[in-house]
């Protein structure tokens, strides 16, 4: 590991001052990815500022039915809150299929959002080509082995995905990202919030150099009290998704589709909100017809590479999956 | 050979030494560390090793600060300890390195494997994946701090009593994570004790046996 500086932030601000026009600097706050990869030498910052004992992990219900929870919220406490249990069951859900307890205990839901790919040529530097982790030197999993890797959204720059499962589920939700930098504070809609690769795999998110996390806002959406998160992997535990679906449904008399969310995970450089599926569904009656019609919609674009083709048909079953399960529950 | 009575390994299965698996600081290990600290002074001599634990090469980048030492208090086991860390210690590396307290374990040290699990004011994590310079005022619990005097936490004695282990290198982790399970109140059937003790990994599949302890360590303590 590089060697740092490191010193405790004493508040928000002060953390963001000083930080602020030190590119090579991180926040440090569960620590969970970000000491991984610094071990590998992915991460190699000059200074960490440690905010993980700032009071910001709160998870409370705002005058507006809103639920703001706070950026150093540990992933187990978010999970088991009567807040998020009863009203956004599939962000429990999501959150308890990721990690292990332990890991949990420590990550934060600000470092969840920020938390980087697995894609292996990205996390070990033996390895010489990956554009997000070495601009311009090339991308090791398009002709190698891209089993875990994207089928929507690509470029020829980056096939990564994005990790979490908690991010799906808050795709769905449409959460809103409150971060502080040192012009103040801002908003950022979840959907805005990652990137696609495009021609700079090396930026995951539209956080500006400095910006800290502070909250992440969920807005009141009663539908959300029906919802699932279905999860598809290699092991019964414990491993990230190869395919996984956040989705929420509204039905009216009659099994008429009112409202619908769906986003889903492991397919993308970012949780991707299925919209294509929403609107085709959203007006017709729930039937495994519409859901598997819907979901060849959205999946219409996916393009597979030599090892991960079989998700493009995992992802429609999935969500055909995951909405007949909400329909009859 | 004469009888010895600190051998880690007897004939008779029931008088296996639990205590060198179940973090008596004795035997195995002290000799292996005399022997292999006698050699490598020898070696490459003594002022190596008070250097950093962290043994990687510094990379020839001039933008990178130089190491950084720093000062710690932490509170192991009920212990105080003040401590002139490298900012890059992990409080796993403090604990085994430093402390001498090897009984939580570096497995694969990236969080995957849970061998080096340990109760932070209760709460169970990995404690490679932390630096021990964000522990100050922390209550640190490791595997060392379980027992009472000789009476064994009642989880340790259940997985000695089933059989919770072959070879012995995850079952510290285990045992922190299970006191932490009981805890979390994540004990109620075997899938769910399975699912939420999914973070500690058994290389020799002694799974069976860590299930059958956690479920008799639950009737002897009130979760």
């Amino acid at each position: 590991m590089n060697p740092f500086a490191y010193s405790k932030a004493a508040d928000a601000n002060q953390a963001v001052t000083t930080l602020s026009g030190k590119p090579n600097g991180k926040f440090l706050g569960g620590g969970t990815n970000l000491i991984d990869l610094m071990k590998m030498g992915v991460e190699t910052p000059s200074e960490l500022v440690d905010i993980s004992r700032l009071p910001l992990a709160q998870i409370e219900e705002l005058p507006d039915k809103r639920v703001r929870i706070g950026a150093l919220a540990r992933k187990s406490d978010v999970a088991e809150h009567e807040l998020i249990k009863t009203r956004y069951p599939f962000l429990t859900e999501a959150l308890l299929s990721g990690a292990s307890p332990q890991l949990r205990n420590m990550a934060t839901v600000g470092g969840n959002l920020l938390q980087r790919t697995r894609c292996y040529y990205f996390y070990d530097p033996a390895f010489p080509a990956c554009n997000k982790r070495k601009p311009g030197s090339g991308c090791g999993a398009l002709d190698g082995y891209n089993r875990i890797h994207a089928i929507l959204g690509q470029s020829d720059q980056c096939i990564a995905t994005h990790p979490s499962d908690m991010c799906v589920a808050l795709a769905a939700l449409e959460a809103i990202v409150r971060v502080r930098g040192p012009n103040g504070e801002r908003e950022i809609a979840f959907g805005n919030f990652h990137r696609l690769p495009g021609d700079t795999p090396e930026r995951d998110t539209n956080l500006a150099p400095g910006e800290l996390i502070i909250a992440v806002d969920l807005p009141a959406m009663p539908f959300a009290a029906r919802s699932h998160y279905l999860k598809v992997r290699d092991r019964a535990s414990y491993a990230f998704a190869l395919v996984s679906v956040a989705a929420a449904l509204d039905l009216g008399p009659g099994k008429r589709i009112n409202d619908v969310r769906i986003a889903l995970g492991g397919v993308a450089h970012k949780p991707w909100r299925a919209l294509a599926a929403e609107k085709q569904l959203t007006g017709q009656e729930a039937s495994e017809k519409t859901f598997r019609d819907a979901a060849e919609a959205e999946l219409a674009p996916a393009k597979g590479y030599n090892y991960n083709s079989f998700k493009i048909e995992l992802a429609k079953r999935s969500i055909v999956q995951a909405l007949s399960i909400i329909t009859v529950s | 050979m004469a009888e010895d009575s600190k051998r880690p390994f007897r004939s008779k299965t029931n008088e296996v030494d639990r205590f060198s698996i179940l973090g008596h600081p004795g035997t195995r290990r002290q000799f292996i560390k005399r022997v292999a600290g006698t050699s490598v002074a020898i070696a490459i001599g003594p002022n190596v090793l008070t250097s950093t634990s962290v043994g990687q090469p510094v990379p020839s980048d001039t933008t990178i600060a130089t190491s950084e030492s720093v000062k710690v208090n932490l509170s192991i086991n009920g212990k105080k300890y003040a401590l002139d860390v490298d900012t890059r210690v992990t409080l796993l590396d403090a604990l085994r390195e430093r402390l001498q307290l090897t009984g939580s374990k570096k497995g694969c040290d990236h969080g995957q494997c849970g061998a080096c699990t340990v109760l932070v004011n209760g709460r169970r994590i990995n404690s490679c994946l932390t630096l021990a310079v964000m522990h100050e005022g922390d209550e640190i619990t490791t595997i060392e701090g379980l027992a009472n005097g000789e009476d064994l936490h009642p989880m340790q004695a259940a997985f000695v009593e089933q059989d919770g282990f072959q070879c012995g290198y995850c079952t510290p982790g285990q045992i922190c994570s299970a006191v932490a399970l009981l805890k979390e109140n994540h004990a109620n059937n075997d899938d769910e004790i399975r699912e939420w003790m999914s973070g500690n990994i058994c290389r020799c599949g002694a799974y069976a046996g860590i299930l059958a302890a956690i479920k008799e360590a639950k009737k002897k303590v009130r979760a």
